[in-house]
């Protein structure tokens, strides 16, 4: 089952690979991985998405938090959580298909970040099965160039990740 | 205010860490260092031969004593070097900090001469790593590093430090912080008692009942509790390989130890128990064989201070997270106060089919008029030497026969590599015991394809007087590869033959040790006394024993706990 793990990090060289080493060195999967710091700058605040059975993702957050560096983590998908992600598309636009781009991007509540006569450039938020649904409704031959940011994610309600 | 140089404070935080000995190798970028330790005298440094030694003396010290070991090597292949070493103690969870020299900070990353990138090539065998940004970092990441690895479920900790932060005429205050606070690091400090009063209604309920304990039982000094608790409740006790010694062998109530090369009444007990008591231990696959088949019939309380060993091979029924001293502790005070006792009946029925394994088949080897058996030099070393030795071993049949037949009746005396398994182990841990504890007996049972691998160390021996007993178990062969090779490989013995082994006599001689060879049954014993008797001398006994030997018991491959090899031609 696909879950989303949230986590803060102490923001130090050196943690950011010791989470992702971890990943590797232990066979868990991941699927997007982001990161920056928080408003406090001492912590980095990372979610990550990966997949396994209910035992390995309980040892992937039993070993994360072994991690020196990690100061608290929750598995978001364990209880009512909002999941982002944003996407930049570049799409090829000429003709009668700038109309029918445009129109789509509405639907999609996107917008058009950059123009050139043959090209539109999309910004596109949501969670991760409406960025795939936009580019299945635009058509993948129109698709230039796709940049994904990967999820971030949070709770739901008065429940909140921090110190 | 007292102001020091970055090298000068390592070593004085060395110093208030009350670190008598480390143990290293010098080095380009490590000089500032090896300087400041030249200009005291409280941090004793022992040179070794190869820096994997250093590791493994470290090692062996905090095994028999149960505290960090150091090591200070210098950068590069200095530090590459300790990997295997640093590898062990992270698999047996062993208390150590290993301080490695780095090149200039100015220069990390631009492939300086010696460089190599520390802190990610060990960052999978180390509990943690810290690299010095600023040599006023120093004693500070020098009080974390003892106390990570000495707290919770104990590990090695590697400490990077660049040369430029230990310029000589750079000088900042110094100051030795009293308390570490790590707001991301904090230990379980008891166990939930909720879940420890659950346990032993368990355990009062069952009916066939085993505890089932680890090396965790000698990391968290609780032998004693243990022993207490199996005796107030009766239970049988089998140990694992990393806790043997935890509980005493010679005790009615041990099985001795279990797994593949376990006794047959452990594993026929584990496998027909109820209720399994594990107590700091990992359900290793050395243990469980296939984990689908392991254990069908038992409830399971898993007491272990890593949340991540519990349920990650076998689920437990009760999970308690916590310190197994203090774990048990609790247990003792509940079933004093209870009002229950386990059920005596069911408990004496138990014994008696445990007994009855005990009978069928217990720990025995076939006896030879031709050939020394590995296993009878053992049991003579145990009668020899009362059982009181700290015995070390390296990896491979002779390690499995030490186990057998050594009969441990102390923790901390049963050294050996049981996670890595790492050959060349031996010797070394020896040392880094004997140095120590000089006036024990400290024997080192090997083979001759482990002792090989870390041999130089008969010179460091030499020089600092270590006057341990190697016990080379020698059949001119990789004994384990070959049994496996005998047993699942048609007998093709695929390279764990050893042609020209050297002259061990002579070799020993050469760095100024004694050498015995013994190769006539009625040799074994007066030669082992001799060598014994020579308290001040390292002797290296080569013993030829049976190269046909194989270890028995041997779990059969993907069975369950109970499918075993009993000798090479029964199995059951």
């Amino acid at each position: 089952m696909r879950r989303i793990i949230s986590v803060l990090l102490e923001n130090e060289p050196g943690a950011l690979s010791r989470v992702i080493g971890l990943f590797s060195q232990r066979n868990y999967n991941i699927e997007t991985l982001t990161v920056a710091p928080t408003e406090d700058e001492t912590l980095s605040r990372l979610t990550v998405t990966t997949s396994g059975s209910d035992r390995v993702i309980e040892q992937i957050t039993k070993q994360l938090n072994k991690l020196i560096e990690v100061v608290k983590l929750v598995d978001l998908t364990e209880g009512a959580h909002i999941e982002r992600e944003m996407m930049l598309v570049k799409l090829k636009a000429t003709g009668s298909q700038r109309a029918e781009i445009k129109r789509t991007v509405e639907i999609f509540r996107g917008q058009i970040v950059d123009v050139t006569s043959t090209i539109y450039t999309v910004q596109l938020a949501g969670d991760s099965d409406k960025l795939d649904a936009f580019i299945q409704a635009v058509g993948a031959s129109g698709v230039l160039e796709v940049v994904r940011s990967g999820v971030s994610g949070i709770a739901r309600g008065e429940k909140v990740l921090s110190l | 205010m007292e102001l020091l140089s970055g090298a000068d404070m390592l070593i004085r935080s060395l110093q208030d860490e009350g670190i008598e000995y480390i143990y290293g190798y010098p080095g380009g970028a490590a000089l500032h260092i090896y300087d400041a330790l030249f200009r005291q005298d409280k941090v004793k440094h022992i040179l070794v031969r190869h820096e994997q030694a250093a590791v493994h003396m470290a090692d062996g010290y905090a095994r028999a004593s149960g505290k960090a070991g150091t090591v200070l090597v210098t950068s590069g292949p200095g530090a590459t070097n300790t990997i295997t070493g640093i590898a062990t103690a992270f698999m047996d969870s062993i208390p150590m900090v290993v301080l490695c020299g780095q090149v200039m900070s100015t220069l990390i990353g631009e492939d300086a001469f010696q460089e190599t990138d520390m802190i990610g090539v060990s960052r999978p065998v180390v509990k943690h790593n810290i690299s010095i940004r600023h040599p006023q970092e120093i004693p500070e990441a020098i009080r974390r590093a003892y106390y990570i690895a000495s707290t919770g479920r104990p590990g090695p900790v590697v400490v990077d430090i660049p040369k430029d932060m230990c310029t000589p005429n750079e000088r900042y205050e110094y100051v030795f912080p009293k308390k570490v606070k790590l707001r991301s690091y904090n230990p379980a400090i008891r166990g939930h008692a909720g879940q420890i009063k659950k346990a032993v209604e368990m355990m009062m309920a069952a009916k066939r009942p085993i505890i089932y304990a680890g090396g965790g039982v000698i990391l968290g000094k609780a032998s004693e509790q243990l022993t207490e608790l199996a005796h107030k409740l009766g239970f049988p006790v089998t140990n694992t390989l990393m806790g043997i010694g935890g509980f005493p062998a010679t005790d009615k109530q041990s099985l001795g130890w279990l797994g593949m090369h376990g006794s047959y009444e452990s594993n026929m007990a584990m496998h027909h128990a109820d209720l399994i008591l594990a107590v700091g231990a990992r359900f290793d696959d050395r243990v469980t064989n296939a984990t689908e088949k392991f254990c069908p019939g038992a409830r399971i309380v898993h007491i272990d201070i890593d949340p991540a060993s519990i349920s990650k091979t076998v689920d437990a029924d009760v999970p308690i997270v916590g310190p197994v001293d203090s774990v048990l502790r609790e247990m003792l005070a509940l079933t004093a106060e209870s009002e229950t006792r386990p059920d005596q009946e069911a408990l004496s029925a138990w014994w008696k089919q445990i007994d009855e394994w005990r009978a069928f088949h217990g720990m025995r080897y076939e006896k030879s008029e031709e050939y020394i058996k590995p296993q009878e030099v053992i049991e003579m070393l145990w009668r020899l030497t009362n059982g009181d030795a700290y015995v070390t071993s390296d990896v491979g049949q002779h390690q499995m026969f030490a186990a057998q037949y050594y009969k441990f009746d102390k923790p901390n005396r049963w050294i050996n590599s049981g996670g890595l398994g790492t050959m060349g182990f031996g010797l070394p841990a020896a040392m880094g015991i004997k140095l120590n504890y000089p006036d024990s007996e400290v024997l080192c049972v090997t083979g001759e394809g482990s002792i090989q691998m870390n041999i130089q160390e008969l010179s460091t021996c030499n020089q600092y007087n270590l006057p341990v007993k190697i016990i080379n178990l020698n059949n001119q062969a990789l004994g384990m590869v070959k049994q496996w090779q005998d047993m699942n490989y048609e007998s093709r013995h695929s390279h764990s033959y050893m042609g020209s082994l050297p002259n061990f006599v002579k070799l020993a001689e050469a760095y100024g040790h004694v050498g015995i060879r013994i190769d006539k049954k009625e040799e074994l014993e007066p030669k082992l006394k001799e060598a014994l008797a020579m308290k001040d001398k390292l002797v290296f006994l080569d013993i030829y024993v049976d190269p046909f030997e194989h270890v028995y018991p041997m779990h059969i491959a993907r069975g369950s706990m109970k499918d075993m090899w009993l000798s090479k031609t029964e199995r059951v």
